[in-house]
Order: C-alpha cells, then sequence, then structure tokens
C-alpha cells in the first residue's frame, strides 16, 4: 500500500480512494429497515397474538440465574443476535420483532410459570427457551393448552414430538448412531465403557447406545455402565475401574459443574486421551472453557455443529457473533441451535403467510433453512430437523477439529423402534 | 469380576483404590476442618462455607492469569502464592462477616444458620456479576498434571498427593495453633467459660473474630486445592456444602479428631461401594448410612456432650 | 384444655377477618385467573409456613427439610393424578399401555407395588396425611428421644432433604426422575387445567387453609402449645416438671409435616405437576424465610409472609432477575438480625400499640373495660 501512495495519489490508490468517496453519498441510498409495509394485521393475525402493523413479540425463555446460568447464557445470546439480524432485514412480514425476555431461574416451575406468562399474558407469536428436559417437559402441557409455539435448542434424548415445539437441537438418534459407528470404523473399537450422569438424558443416551453396540456393532460389548449424582465431583473410583478393564471407547455423557471434575481427573489419572479413545455427547465449545483445553484435548465429540467448521456461512456467523458478545467468547452446539430457532421461525411464518399458531404448525414440515452456520437444515415432519452429524477431536485451546462428517443429513427419529 | 486378572492386577487395583479413598479423604478433611473449627469451637453454622471456598477458586484462578501474563517464568510456582492469597482473601472476608453478622448472633445458631444462608445467596450472585455466570478454567502448572509411577500398573494423580500433603500440613498447623500456642489457649478457654476468660483478661471479641477468618481461610485455601479437580462457578460451592456439613456432624462437632474420623470412615465407606456399585447407589447408601447411624447415635462419633 | 376463654383474641379475630377478606373476596374479584393462580400457589406454601410456626415458633425445633414432607404430600398427589392420566386409552402409543410415560421409556413393563394403592382417591387422600406422619414420627422419634435438638437437627433435616432428593432423581423409572412427575390432567374425570377448575381449585384450597389456620391456633391454646412454649424457653424445667419433651417435639413435628403434605398436594393440583426441585435444601430453607419474614410466632403471619415473599420474587425476577438474589439473601440477613419477630413482630410493636392507644382513647370516653386475656403472642425470639 505504501509505494502506492508514494506514487502520488495516481495510480490505483487514487482510484480507490476516489470510489470510496464517491460511495458515501450512495450510503444514504442503502436501504435501511423500515417496518410496517407488510400485510395487514387482521389477515395475519387471527388469533390475537401480540402482533402489531409493525411490530411483533416473541418471548425468550432461558435461565439467567442459578446452576444452569451457565450453560443457556449463549442461547440467549444466539437469539438475540438473529432477531437483530431478522430485523436488519427488514423484520417478519414486515414486523419488527419484539423480545420478552424471562428468567427461568434454573427452577422448572418458574419456568412453567413464566411460559403462561408469556403466552396468556403477552400473547408472544412464539417463544425461544429452555435447555434442560426437564424445563421442557414442566412448558410443555403449558404450550399444548394455550397452543404456543416454542423453539427448543438443546439435543435431548427424544422420545417425544409435539405440534407446539419445533426441536431444533438434535435428538438421541442423530447423536449416538453416526458416531458409534464411526468410532467402530476408524478405531476398530469393540470394547465401551458407558458413563453419564444420573438422570434421564444420559440414561437414555446409554440405553440407545447399548442397543446399538450390542445390536449393530459387529462383535461390540458394553463393558461397564455408570451413572452418578448430578453435580459430583469424585470419580476416582470409576477412573480405577476403567483402567482395570481398559475399554477400547470410554463413552461419557458426564453433565454440568460434573464435567470439569472429571476430566481433570481423569488427565491426573494418567488417561491420555491420545491414546485412550473417549467419545463424549456432552461437551461442547462452552463446557471445554471450563474445563480447560488441556484437559480434554484428544477427546472426541459428536455434534452437529462446532465453531471451526469450513464455510461461509458459519464464518459470518461466528465474527457476528464474536462481534455482538465479545472477542473472546465460544460457541456451542446448543448456541447455534438456538440461533437457528427465531430463523426457522421467521421462514415457517413467511411461508405460512400468518403468525397464527395452527398454520405455523402447519406450515413446519419442509421449512428450509440455507443459512444456518452448520450448513443446511430442514425441518421434519416430526418438528425435528435434518441434520448432518460430526465428529470432533477436542484440541488444545478449546476448539474441535472436524474430523468426520456424515454425507447425507441424517434423519430425526424421536421414537426409534428398536432401540427401546 | 476379579476372576479375569492375576494377582498383580489385582494388588495394583486395589493399590488404587486405596489411593483414591485417601485422596477423598484428604478432600473431605480439607473441606471440612474449616467448617469444624467455626462450628465446633464456636458453635456457628456457617451455610456459607461453600462459597468461600469458591472464593478461594477464584482468587486461584485471578492469580493463574496475573502470572500468565506478568510474571509468566514463574507460572509453575504461581500455585503456592495461589493459595497463600486465597487463605488472606477468604480469611478478610471471614473476619468482616464475623464483624458485621456473626457477632450479633452468638446466642442463636440457629438464627446464624439463616443469615449465613442469606449471605451464601448474596455471595453466589456477587460471583455471578463480577465473575460472570459461566465456570472459569484454572490452568495448572505441568508439573501439577498427570501422575506418577509407583509400579508399571499403579499409577498415583500428583494432584491427589497434593491435596493429601496439604491436607496433612493443614491438619498439623491447625492442631498445633489450637493445642499447643497461646492463642489456641485463649480459643478454648472461650469456648469453654466465655465469661470467665473475658474476666481474666482475655480480648473475647477479637479471638473469635480470628478464629472465624481461620476457619474461613482454611476453606479458601480447600477451594484453591480443589480447582485441580473440580470446578469453578458461582453456584460450585453448593455442590461441597451438603458433605461437608455431614462430615463435621458425624463426627461429633465438639472435636478435631472426631472430624477426621469421621471423613475416614465416610471416604473409605464411599470409594468402596463405588468400586462394586455404580456412583448414585454408592452415594445413597452412604447418606442413608450416616443419618442411620446419626439417628442411633445423634451426637456423632466423638462427642464430648451432647449438644443442644 | 382451652385455657383462654376465648378462641381468637380481639387482634387475631381482626386479622382473621382481614386475611378471610382478602382471600376470599379481594383477591378473587381484583385478579385475573393467571395471577390468581400465582396465588394459590403461593398459598400452598403457606401450608408449610403455619406448620412451621407450630413447630419452629412455638416448639423451637427448626427443620430445614420441610421440602421432604412438601414433596411426600405432591408425589402423593401426583401419582394418583398421573394414574388417571396414563389410561389405557391415553397412552395406546405406549410399548406397554396403562403405566406413566416415563415408566414406559425406562423399560419398566409393569406398574410397580408401591404405585398400586395410588389408583383408589381415598387411598391417596389417606396416604397425604399418613405417609408424611409416619416418616416425621420416625425420624422425630429417633432425634428427640435422644434430645438431639437445635442445629444438629437441623443439618440432619437436611441430609434427608438431599438423600431424597438423589433417590428421587436416580429412580426415574419409578418417580420420573428430575424432571418429576407432569402432565396431570384430570382428578375424577374433572379436568383440572381449564380456568373454572383452577377458580374451583383456589377456593378449595383457602377454606382448606384456614382449617389448617383453625387447627393451629387450636394447637396453640391447648396446653400442649403452652408447653411448646416452655419447651422452646426452658427445656429442662419442662422436663423436670414430667412432662415428655419428646413426645411433644415428636408431636409438633407430626403435625408440620402434615400440613406440609397437604400444602404440598395442593400444589400438584394447582401447578399441574411435581418435582424434586420442591424437596431439596434450598427450597426447604426457602420455606423457613417466608415463616421468618411473616413471623415465627404468628399463624397469619405465615401466610401474609409466603404471600409477599413470593410476590416479591414474581415481580422482581421479572425485571430485575440479578437484583432478586441480593434482595433475597439481604431479607434473610435482615430478618434474623433485625426483625426476629417478622412483619407480625413489626406489627405487634409499631402499630398495634398505636391503635390499642387510639381505641383506649376513644373506650375511656365511654369508660368501659374490655380486658384481654390472649395467649401471649409476642414472646421473645429465641
Amino acid at each position: 500500500m505504501s509505494d502506492e501512495t508514494k506514487q502520488g495519489l495516481q495510480s490505483p490508490f487514487r482510484r480507490k480512494l476516489l470510489a470510496g468517496m464517491a460511495a458515501l453519498p450512495a450510503l444514504s441510498l442503502l436501504p435501511r429497515p423500515s417496518f410496517g409495509a407488510g400485510p395487514a394485521t387482521s389477515a395475519v393475525n387471527t388469533t390475537g397474538l401480540a402482533v402489531t402493523d409493525t411490530e411483533v413479540t416473541v418471548g425468550i425463555l432461558h435461565s439467567v440465574t442459578g446452576t444452569m446460568a451457565i450453560s443457556e447464557t449463549g442461547s440467549v445470546e444466539a437469539e438475540k443476535l438473529a432477531i437483530e439480524q431478522i430485523n436488519a432485514m427488514g423484520g417478519v412480514l414486515g414486523r419488527k420483532i419484539k423480545f420478552i425476555q424471562e428468567d427461568g431461574a434454573s427452577d422448572w416451575p418458574t419456568f412453567a410459570e413464566k411460559a403462561k406468562k408469556l403466552l396468556v399474558n403477552d400473547k408472544c407469536a412464539s417463544v425461544m427457551g429452555c435447555w434442560t428436559s426437564a424445563s421442557r417437559k414442566a412448558v410443555l402441557p403449558v404450550f399444548e393448552q394455550y397452543n404456543g409455539m416454542l423453539y427448543y435448542p438443546t439435543f435431548y434424548e427424544g422420545l417425544e414430538q409435539s405440534k407446539n415445539v419445533i426441536y431444533t437441537g438434535q435428538e438421541a438418534t442423530q447423536q449416538i448412531i453416526a458416531g458409534l459407528d464411526w468410532v467402530q470404523k476408524t478405531k476398530g473399537a469393540k470394547t465401551f465403557y458407558l458413563l453419564g450422569s444420573d438422570y434421564i438424558w444420559p440414561r437414555t443416551s446409554n440405553k440407545i447406545a447399548r442397543k446399538h453396540i450390542e445390536g449393530h456393532l459387529k462383535e461390540s460389548k458394553v463393558v461397564g455402565e455408570e451413572y452418578f449424582p448430578l453435580g459430583s465431583t469424585q470419580f476416582n473410583s470409576v477412573i480405577n475401574k476403567i483402567k482395570l478393564t481398559k475399554p477400547d471407547v470410554i463413552y461419557a455423557i458426564i453433565v454440568g459443574g460434573s464435567n470439569v471434575a472429571f476430566y481433570k481427573q481423569l488427565k491426573a489419572a494418567g488417561i491420555d486421551l491420545s491414546k485412550q479413545t473417549l467419545l463424549t455427547i456432552s461437551v461442547t465449545e462452552d463446557e471445554i472453557d471450563g474445563i480447560g483445553g488441556e484437559n480434554i484435548a484428544g477427546a472426541f465429540a459428536c455434534m452437529k455443529y462446532f465453531q471451526s467448521l469450513d464455510n461461509t456461512n458459519n464464518k459470518e456467523f461466528v465474527s457476528a457473533f464474536k462481534k455482538m458478545w465479545g472477542e473472546k467468547t465460544v460457541i456451542g452446539d446448543v448456541t447455534q441451535a438456538a440461533y437457528l430457532g427465531p430463523w426457522l421461525w421467521k421462514l415457517t411464518v413467511e411461508k405460512a403467510g400468518s403468525f397464527d399458531i395452527d398454520k405455523v404448525a402447519a406450515a413446519s414440515p419442509g421449512v428450509e433453512f440455507k443459512g444456518a452456520p452448520e450448513g443446511y437444515v430442514r425441518i421434519h415432519d416430526n418438528h425435528h430437523l435434518w441434520s448432518k452429524t460430526r465428529v470432533g477431536k477436542a484440541k488444545l485451546d478449546g476448539q474441535y477439529e472436524l474430523v468426520y462428517e456424515t454425507a447425507d443429513l441424517v434423519e430425526p427419529d424421536p421414537f426409534p423402534k428398536g432401540y427401546q | 469380576m476379579f476372576g479375569d486378572y492375576s494377582i498383580g492386577d489385582l494388588g495394583a487395583i486395589f493399590a488404587m483404590q486405596g489411593f483414591a479413598g485417601l485422596i477423598l479423604f484428604s478432600v473431605y478433611v480439607l473441606m471440612a476442618l474449616g467448617l469444624a473449627i467455626i462450628f465446633g469451637q464456636m458453635g456457628v453454622i456457617n451455610m456459607a462455607h461453600g462459597e468461600f471456598m469458591i472464593l478461594g477458586a477464584y482468587v486461584t484462578w485471578m492469580t493463574s492469569n496475573a502470572f500468565q501474563h506478568f510474571l509468566p517464568a514463574l507460572f509453575p510456582g504461581y500455585f503456592f502464592v495461589a493459595m497463600i492469597l486465597a487463605f488472606i482473601a477468604s480469611g478478610s472476608l471471614g473476619m468482616l462477616v464475623e464483624w458485621g453478622l456473626i457477632r450479633h448472633l452468638y446466642k442463636r445458631p440457629l438464627d446464624t444458620l439463616l443469615a449465613t444462608w442469606g449471605l451464601s445467596l448474596i455471595l453466589q450472585q456477587a460471583y455471578r456479576s463480577i465473575f460472570g455466570a459461566r465456570e472459569v478454567g484454572v490452568e495448572l502448572p505441568e508439573w501439577m498434571m498427570g501422575s506418577v509411577s509407583a509400579s508399571d500398573a499403579i499409577q498415583i494423580p500428583i494432584n491427589g498427593m497434593f491435596v493429601m500433603a496439604l491436607t496433612l500440613l493443614i491438619t498439623i498447623g491447625v492442631s498445633y495453633v489450637l493445642f499447643w500456642s497461646r492463642w489456641g489457649r485463649q480459643v478454648r478457654a472461650v469456648v469453654q467459660n466465655r465469661a470467665m476468660a473475658g474476666a481474666v483478661g482475655i480480648n473475647t471479641e477479637k479471638v473469635d473474630r480470628y478464629t472465624f477468618g481461620l476457619g474461613c481461610g482454611i476453606a479458601g485455601v480447600a477451594g484453591s486445592a480443589f480447582t485441580m479437580i473440580g470446578s469453578t462457578g458461582p453456584t460450585a460451592g453448593q455442590l461441597y456444602i451438603v458433605d461437608t456439613f455431614l462430615v463435621v456432624v458425624f463426627g461429633g462437632a465438639a472435636s478435631l479428631l472426631g472430624t477426621i474420623a469421621s471423613a475416614f470412615t465416610i471416604s473409605q465407606t464411599q470409594s468402596t461401594l463405588e468400586f462394586f456399585l455404580s456412583g448414585s447407589m454408592a452415594k445413597v447408601i452412604t447418606l442413608l448410612a450416616i443419618v442411620g447411624i446419626l439417628m442411633m447415635r445423634p451426637q456423632g462419633l466423638f462427642a464430648l456432650k451432647v449438644r443442644k | 384444655m382451652i385455657i383462654n376463654s376465648r378462641f381468637f383474641n380481639r387482634s387475631e379475630l381482626i386479622g382473621f377477618v382481614t386475611l378471610a377478606l382478602l382471600l376470599f373476596v379481594i383477591l378473587p374479584l381484583c385478579l385475573d385467573i393467571f395471577r390468581l393462580n400465582l396465588v394459590a400457589k403461593y398459598l400452598t406454601y403457606a401450608f408449610v409456613a403455619i406448620g412451621l410456626v407450630l413447630c419452629w415458633g412455638y416448639g423451637g425445633i427448626l427443620s430445614l427439610g420441610q421440602g421432604v414432607f412438601f414433596g411426600l404430600g405432591g408425589y402423593c398427589m401426583a401419582m394418583y393424578l398421573k394414574l388417571e392420566a396414563s389410561s389405557v386409552a391415553n397412552t395406546k402409543i405406549q410399548s406397554t399401555p396403562g403405566i406413566p410415560d416415563f415408566m414406559d421409556w425406562n423399560q419398566i413393563t409393569q406398574l410397580p407395588l408401591f404405585w398400586k394403592p395410588f389408583h383408589s382417591f381415598s387411598l391417596t387422600l389417606l396416604a397425604i396425611i399418613l405417609v408424611p406422619a409416619f416418616f416425621s414420627f420416625i425420624i422425630g422419634a429417633a432425634m428427640f428421644k435422644r434430645r438431639v435438638g437445635g442445629t444438629y437437627f437441623a443439618i440432619i433435616t437436611q441430609a434427608i432433604a438431599a438423600i431424597m432428593t438423589i433417590l428421587i432423581v436416580g429412580q426415574q423409572g419409578y418417580t420420573g426422575g428430575i424432571n418429576g412427575i407432569t402432565d396431570l390432567r384430570t382428578l375424577q374425570g374433572w379436568d383440572i387445567r381449564t380456568d373454572h377448575a383452577k377458580f374451583i381449585l383456589y377456593f378449595v384450597e383457602v377454606v382448606l387453609l384456614f382449617g389448617c389456620i383453625i387447627v393451629a391456633q387450636f394447637i396453640r391454646l391447648t396446653k400442649l402449645g403452652r408447653i411448646l412454649v416452655a419447651m422452646r424457653e426452658q427445656e429442662d424445667r419442662v422436663r423436670f416438671s414430667g412432662y415428655s419433651v419428646a413426645n411433644f417435639k415428636i408431636f409438633a413435628f407430626c403435625a408440620a409435616a402434615i400440613f406440609a403434605a397437604i400444602g404440598g398436594a395442593m400444589f400438584t393440583l394447582e401447578v399441574g405437576f411435581m418435582s424434586p426441585s420442591f424437596v431439596g435444601i434450598v427450597p426447604s430453607i426457602e420455606m423457613v424465610i417466608y415463616t421468618a419474614v411473616g413471623g415465627r410466632m404468628s399463624i397469619f403471619g405465615a401466610v401474609w409472609g409466603s404471600l409477599l415473599v413470593n410476590f416479591a420474587k414474581t415481580s422482581l425476577s421479572e425485571s430485575f432477575p440479578q437484583l432478586w438474589l441480593f434482595g433475597l439473601g439481604a431479607l434473610f440477613i435482615a430478618v434474623v438480625l433485625a426483625f426476629p419477630n417478622g412483619l407480625s413482630g413489626i406489627w405487634a410493636d409499631y402499630v398495634q400499640p398505636r391503635i390499642d392507644r387510639l381505641l383506649a382513647s376513644r373506650k375511656s370516653k365511654f369508660g368501659k373495660g374490655w380486658s384481654d386475656n390472649s395467649v401471649a403472642d409476642g414472646a421473645p425470639a429465641e
């Protein structure tokens, strides 16, 4: 650049500068989002939702305080980013999205109460929310009774389907089966030690994993299965058992604060993850932040999204996210799934041409989002998403390196036959 | 389950399991010591004990970052500095809390329970507001990670040994202070008969304050040590509080020896059960056993007198 | 047996009438059904608080595990409602129709034995009273006969709350695990989720609440109540006078447990589910704070405390979620340090004298005395 300037404002540099200056007045002609130009409210809102000519209200229902705040903060940030971007592009049906945020406080009854408030008092056209299955189970009757629409971002155990929920995270078979197939193919794994925190998601997931290992993988078996109370911090005994049985793969579904303790103690016990294969479905970039990359480097995680994915959508998403929430933030699978919520809702509403919940629910199957950071997703009839399964290897810097990706989208199957 | 392995293997496993039990024992002692001093010697229940531990953990995290930025050459040794800072931080906070809150409530132990619970809520929210809702990762120096191989099959985690050594040091230190130093004599005098102790010229208020501060300081060091084996977040203190109380109560809060004995019993039971059953069942059985035994002998293992 | 000639003294009568007016008339008229349902939820905690007034305020027994009994009552009711909602017709997509959904996806194929009694409503009602009474009796007998009290007892109740939570969460096939028992629909065919149903349930609950208030007041006024107060102040003297202190404590603790269980059962009906998050240490301690704020010596105070603290929680957490926890913590500390008798203590110390003076000055005009033989309300705090 300096050579060009030396030539004294002749040449490419000068031309660029002049072109740039000429563009300035053109900026004022850039389309700025204006609202109110969409279809008439009476046409798009026949059920009394909070829709005006210029605005539509949605709810955000996550835990900002309490133990789950650690995990749900990312979801809130992603949803707010999506809403801001949609508004910058003109909103939904010409209406700006206004959001009301409520705090579930990591307490399921509070989730139910706030959900009712958002639907009954605030008449939200949709709600982005929940994280744990318990909170979702608590609000599900509310959404079904008052006919709301929930966009639920977390990967979970499946076994559920509702007209009033769109599940933007994976269900168990999407996360588990392809990962197990991959680990047998690439590592020749035959023996598996299953671990988990003691509640429904790890237990159901391990059940599916066991059925797949013993029923579908060649000559494979489960050599141990153990559960630990939520919040437990002492894993030395089971680590010794693992050393005793020397499984080919440790399959770990440990959750929350226990994660940190588990991986630190694993490392301290001398288990080298570059030699001992460990496959997890519960550690995203958010959790590695707390665990410390050096403690988990070498482990494999089965997700549908990693922050390091190399496609244009993702690069834009990551930089927009960091710009809004800070350079040091990390983006995990659930955060991305939460980002999908507002976008999928917008696309569905536009396809249905209405905000009415029944119409949105009917229009959902088949809605595609090509701008998803994970690449491409499509809503299935059962209100889950078609998406790819990916396996990543944890690195020292806390990011995942993609090592495998299914060639096709995996069909969501929340009630898998033969796996129950 | 044992048929597939050689004697050597089995021996190695039992040795490692024994160490796991000892590490758990050290963890419990470290957690409970601070509380035992406060509860046993002063009859004060500090429900915010876990939060004092977490303060120590956060101080360690900040020290770790500071060393990484400003003194990277000295990073391997930062942990010792961090522990001293943790002790000072938690101890000072403890003394402040004693001055502001606890000293008004000495005659009302049940009320200190409630008041310190309120304090724990405030501290948790303060951590959340200052450090963020997410957990922070404390980076350890290389020499503290990994394990030492005593033989081919037996591996002992280094941080486990560190915790054991630390516990030993602190226990000896505390015993020395309480039983052989002049100040320790004053503490015991105040506990036994506050009025007379005051009458012979002991500054009871100061003694109380320093004792509470000592208990909280030890909690801070425990929290600092636990960054090696656990997570650090605003609500992490809640994970430890029930276990800590049970260890103290089971031991018969009147004596430090009781605390140690109780920590040993509980840790060995739990780690043995964990080996043969799953983690969840082991925890439940241990807790049930403790409560059962407490129902039959409520004053704990080593009670000198019945507490009301 | 009743010491006092009057069931409610004058100030208590005023309190009773005010509360009755508020709950029966004012709130249902002023609030929409959503907020009324919230009030109903707050009032379920009031049951626990009344129990705590008896056992803590009057008996000096601080139980930090009332969540256990709240949960026992709540789970009994939830099990009954769940069985009703899991009729064969409703659950035909399951591998085993006729059992609750969470059992199905835990591969359980037959209803466990301890669920079977809950097919019957009358047995369920009996269980709500008897099961907590039984457990509290065992715990109380074990502890009080050995003269364990005060702080030890409080910590042990905490441990019990922790154990019960772990058990419920771990045995998810039998209890619904951490999700709890959700999706409850009808009570004997009557849909409890409609607005109309919630309206009726509110009144049922308020009637039950007043029933508990009257029972609690009755207990207070009998010799039992006197002994409870005496025990709290000078346990040894009561013992030396020949009374079995342990038995009285057991009674107070069982009464508190039963009240809590009734609250839990009403909670399940009002809110439509029950989960282990009400059983553990945190909710148990919160229930204590409702009592403390209202005034641990005052039965009406317990109700007011539950209403006010929960109301503050809902409104503050909507606007200032971070601030709310600071506020709650500060409330704990303030109540303990500055207002040991809570709001009712403030009322008795500052407001009541003014009212009395006002009325006395009027009475002196008419020259008629009206002596007040009430049982002392404002006994010194512990």
